[in-house]
């Protein structure tokens, strides 16, 4: 089952393109994500039919049959369930699942956390939106509280849910966070999380142009990107802003601080990022309204997989017990002989 | 018995009895063993069936529990009893009322002695029927004592103080060493049966092996209670129940639970596939996932899910793999995994359910049997969504049906529910073990050939669509839940469309009738009454239609082990009959279809009490319906 074929020749970027019309609204994130897919896939060299994109229900959870690869369109927030269940059966798979705010946090909730908890070697994008555009814009539990919808006309008074806090605090093992229309940033993230031996959490901030406009419009905007963005590499200073003068350090306290670089302070104050540090990841998904939005690696450890736990028990047993014998299973235990 | 005695009888010879004790042939005997849901009454009763049923007997078995763990011990409704029948003939009901109670306290004297046999036998360990005890089970006085038994055959021994004894010199917490009783009750009622203690011996060395301390413990507990019924004067009698004639072969016992388990592993042996079970714990099917974690050396995957959906979810994830995808849940779950099973109905993927069925709604009576899933399992999911449905008629029978829902499911790539009960699931027979060579192939194939597929091109026999493993080179497409258009499988809001795929989809379930074997009348072809029934009701309707045949009434028994599609003999064979009676352990399920699809007014005996049916009610009802017409 696990024997690799490499292609005679270079797929390219068309190979992975089905013949299906993308039906997404024009001027829609979703657009970006599914092509910076198709540019990085044929340079992972896998074979074509080893991908499995899975999906639930949602804009998101349309684009397997965007892709010429195998792809399940599944229901709504179930999509981990399932992948789980193939990937375990099928380790020589890639399964990828892709779904939303809605599927993957609200009515998924469930299987998102056990999947990452598990570390199935599952690849999750999650578009985060910020609203239901399938359903026609009601809110979704990543709406900022308030949000006026139609299903909330007097403003939605649920907290909104922090997509990379859930991941993190279901152990997820790969927790990362990119934005649509930053495809050389985007393409970079999905390399590393196919790299990853392990599940691996993506949160892609996507504008939905039609009921969620300008959602992400602080990251995205060219003008305040560079001072709303914090850029997380391993290794290297908290710093950002249009100028790379602004830092981040932590107070005594343990709390964060935004700083300004020059005079009194510099680089070798600031926090510096790491994707192995256990509680990194907690800080900097939760610096609140006052700081950037960082993008990129929050965690990356490497912890035993489901699926290899679950391969090695089995050959254990095997190797103990020998190939299983099902003359000898149903004649286990007392047995006697009517003549 | 002294304490030497009691602490040594089991290392040396048994000694010889005070008087010669009698020996009465018996043929079949009811026996029910109860106590506290803690004292180990469930265990005591398996390993009596084990013994009886290696002793060649036939067996059937009721195991009636609280869902409570260890409920408060002395009340009524912590009371958990096991019966068994057990016979020199073949048998198919644990029986409706009891030869002897083995009683472990009052509370469960005061459950169960309604349903004793006149003249029947007691034993009743007479150190828990302590005043507060009494109380609790609402005795004023203590019935072993005040002459209220007087019609029966009571025998009142010190269990409890006599296990303890027998402990003496073991270091053993009193806790623990009381916990032993119920090996003294089994090895005292072995014994006035004449049943044989070495399998209970072998199971004792090989449950406890890792502490011998409890090995010596149980064994010494349980040859104390048989030898003292070979010494103590009290008994008189021993009887013997000869073994059955049976049909020639090797047997094992076994519950509907583990013949279920089997039954898959089998097909997926027969078919050369992995098999991946999704499951949740849930009572009662939890046995399933239980006995299927230990089959890891074959290709077996079992994975315990986060909930109902996912445990389905994976299981259809594993399916689309290429495995043979099986959940086992019970009512409550299967309402969860009824919109996968719709995902799997739509992209036309193999997958087995095991609904093993529960009294409810709700949470219901979750350790009682009913039969009140099955509308649900029929017609339970969103739109027109036919899917296979079978039920198996006794615990043995579940291994068979197992393995034909997975031949159906993987032949027509379509969900099938197989509709056990808790009666079957925990209820024990003798079961003659098949030879597996005699278990047939099961032949399926994956498509390979990138030349002229279509995702939905269909068999034309069977009306299956190809399975293809992701993997396949060339044939890369995409399924999913949204309306396939015909052969290329692509999305589609064509009206024409919708409507040919929701008829394929149902012709093909529909097909499945003419794939499984033709029904079989038991009694004559024709006459006054025909009673249909269907799952775990099976012996007790057999019993109470071949009493009133024996009696010269013109009736007869049909059995349906398939639900959905019904055997297409069934409408050939109904109109032969004046009346037509379902009895059924819900409101009245399969009558409604059967009134629906053969437009014959058929009447109903309905119980809905988590109890099976007792013979003696069914025939009583039967009888009166006979009489009315």
């Amino acid at each position: 089952m696990s024997e690799v074929t490499i292609p005679d020749a270079k797929l390219t970027r068309k190979d992975f393109t089905s013949d299906q019309e993308v039906r997404w609204c024009p001027g829609c994130g979703d657009y970006s994500i599914l092509a910076q897919m198709q540019k990085i896939l044929p340079e992972l060299d896998i074979p074509r039919e080893n991908l499995v994109f899975v999906s639930g229900i949602g804009c998101a959870s349309r684009f397997p049959y965007y892709m010429n690869t195998y792809g399940f369109h599944t229901i709504h927030g179930r999509a981990p369930a399932i992948a789980t269940g193939l990937k375990v059966s099928r380790p020589d798979l890639h399964v990828w699942v892709v779904t939303g705010d809605g599927d993957g946090l609200s009515i998924g909730g469930n299987h998102l956390i056990h999947a990452l908890r598990r570390n199935v070697v599952i690849k999750i994008l999650l578009f985060n939106n910020r609203i239901y555009g399938l359903t026609k814009g009601q809110y979704s539990p990543t709406s900022e509280l308030f949000k006026v919808t139609k299903s909330t006309p007097y403003g939605s008074v649920d907290y909104p849910i922090n997509p990379i806090e859930i991941a993190l605090g279901a152990e997820a093992t790969f927790v990362a966070r990119t934005i649509d229309v930053d495809v050389k940033h985007q393409q970079e993230i999905l390399k590393r999380a196919h790299e990853h031996k392990g599940s691996a959490f993506v949160e892609i901030l996507q504008n939905c142009n039609v009921y969620n406009d300008l959602a992400w419009e602080s990251v995205t905007d060219r003008n305040t990107k560079a001072d709303n963005t914090l850029v997380l590499e391993h290794r290297k200073p908290l710093i950002f802003g249009k100028n790379r003068d602004k830092g981040i350090r932590l107070r005594r306290d343990m709390t964060p601080e935004v700083v300004t670089l020059g005079g009194e302070i510099d680089q070798s104050e600031l926090l510096v990022h790491d994707e192995t540090k256990p509680g990194m990841g907690h800080i900097l998904s939760r610096l609140g309204a006052h700081f950037p939005t960082p993008i990129g690696i929050f965690r990356a450890v490497k912890r035993m997989t489901f699926d290899q736990g679950t391969h090695v028990q089995m050959d254990n047993a095997k190797k103990k017990l020998g190939p299983g014998n099902l003359e000898a299973m149903l004649n286990r235990g007392d047995t006697w002989v009517v003549e | 018995m002294s304490e030497e005695k009691g602490a040594t009888a089991h290392t040396e010879a048994p000694p010889s009895p005070k008087a010669p004790k009698r020996r009465e042939e018996r043929e079949e005997v009811v026996i029910r063993f109860a106590g506290d849901s803690g004292d180990g009454m469930q265990l005591a009763g398996m390993q009596f069936t084990n013994e009886t049923a290696v002793a060649g007997t036939d067996v059937a078995t009721l195991p009636d529990f609280p869902a409570e763990i260890r409920a408060p011990a002395g009340t009524l409704f912590g009371v958990s009893g096991f019966q068994l029948n057990f016979s020199s003939h073949e048998i198919f009901t644990p029986g409706d009322n009891p030869d002897v109670l083995v009683m472990m306290n009052p509370a469960a004297l005061k459950v169960n002695l309604k349903d004793l046999k006149a003249g029947g036998i007691i034993i009743a360990d007479t150190a828990e029927f302590t005043e507060p005890n009494l109380r609790k089970a609402g005795y004023e006085t203590n019935p072993l004592e005040d002459g209220s038994l007087d019609k029966y055959q009571v025998f009142p021994v010190d269990i409890t103080t006599m296990t303890l004894r027998a402990m003496e010199g073991l270091n053993l917490s009193q806790k623990v060493a009381t916990r032993c009783k119920n090996f003294y009750a089994l090895g005292l009622t072995s014994w006035l049966f004449t049943r044989p203690i070495e399998p209970t011996i072998r199971w004792i060395q090989n449950r406890f092996k890792k502490d011998p301390e409890l090995v010596e413990a149980n064994l010494r507990a349980l040859k104390t209670g048989y030898f003292f019924g070979e010494t103590a004067e009290m008994f008189a009698v021993q009887y013997e129940v000869k073994p059955a004639r049976l049909a020639p072969g090797k047997y094992r016992n076994i519950t509907g639970n583990t013949a279920t388990a089997l039954g898959f592993l089998a097909a997926a042996e027969r078919a050369g596939l992995p098999l991946f079970l999704g499951s949740y714990p849930i009572t009662p099917a939890s046995d399933i996932l239980h006995e299927m974690a230990n089959y890891k050396h074959f290709n077996v995957y079992t994975f315990q899910a986060e909930d109902e959906i996912a445990a389905v979810g994976a299981a259809v994830g594993a399916a689309y793999g290429g495995c043979i995808g099986i959940t086992a849940t019970s009512g409550p779950g299967l309402l969860l995994k009824q919109e996968t099973i719709n995902l799997a109905l739509m992209t036309e993927l193999p997958l087995i359910i095991a609904d093993i069925q529960r009294a409810g709604p709700s949470t219901g009576m979750p350790t009682k049997t009913e039969q009140a899933d099955l509308l649900m399992a029929i017609y339970g999911r969103s739109s027109d969504s036919p899917v296979v449905v079978m039920a198996p008629a006794t615990p043995g029978d579940c291994f068979y049906m197992a393995f034909e829902a997975v031949r159906i499911a993987l032949k027509y790539m379509v969900p099938v529910i197989f509709v056990s009960d808790t009666f079957l699931a925990n209820g024990a027979e003798p079961w003659k073990i098949p030879k597996v060579s005699e278990l047939p192939r099961i032949e399926t194939e994956f498509r390979t050939d990138p030349r002229g597929f279509q995702p939905y091109l269909r068999d034309p026999e069977t009306l299956s669509r190809p399975w293809v493993r992701p993997g396949t080179p060339g044939l890369e497409h995409r399924i999913g839940g949204l309306e396939k258009e015909d052969i290329t499988g692509n999305v589609s809001y064509d009206p024409a469309n919708h409507e040919k795929m929701v008829r394929l989809r149902a012709e093909k379930v529909a097909r499945v009738a003419m794939d499984i074997p033709l029904t079989e009348v038991r009694g004559d072809s024709s006459g006054k009454l025909l009673v249909i029934g269907w799952g775990g009701t099976y012996g007790a309707i057999l019993e109470a239609v071949e009493r009133l045949r024996a009696q010269g009434k013109s009736i007869a028994h049909v059995h349906l082990r398939y639900l959905s599609p019904l055997p297409a003999d069934l409408k050939n064979i109904i109109p032969l009959f004046e009346k037509v009676l379902v009895p059924e352990l819900n409101m009245g399920q399969l009558v409604k279809i059967i009134r629906a699809e053969y437009l014959v007014d058929a009447k109903g005996i309905n119980k809905i009490q988590g109890q099976p049916f007792r013979v003696s009610e069914l025939m009583e009802k039967m009888q009166e319906f006979l009489e009315d017409s």
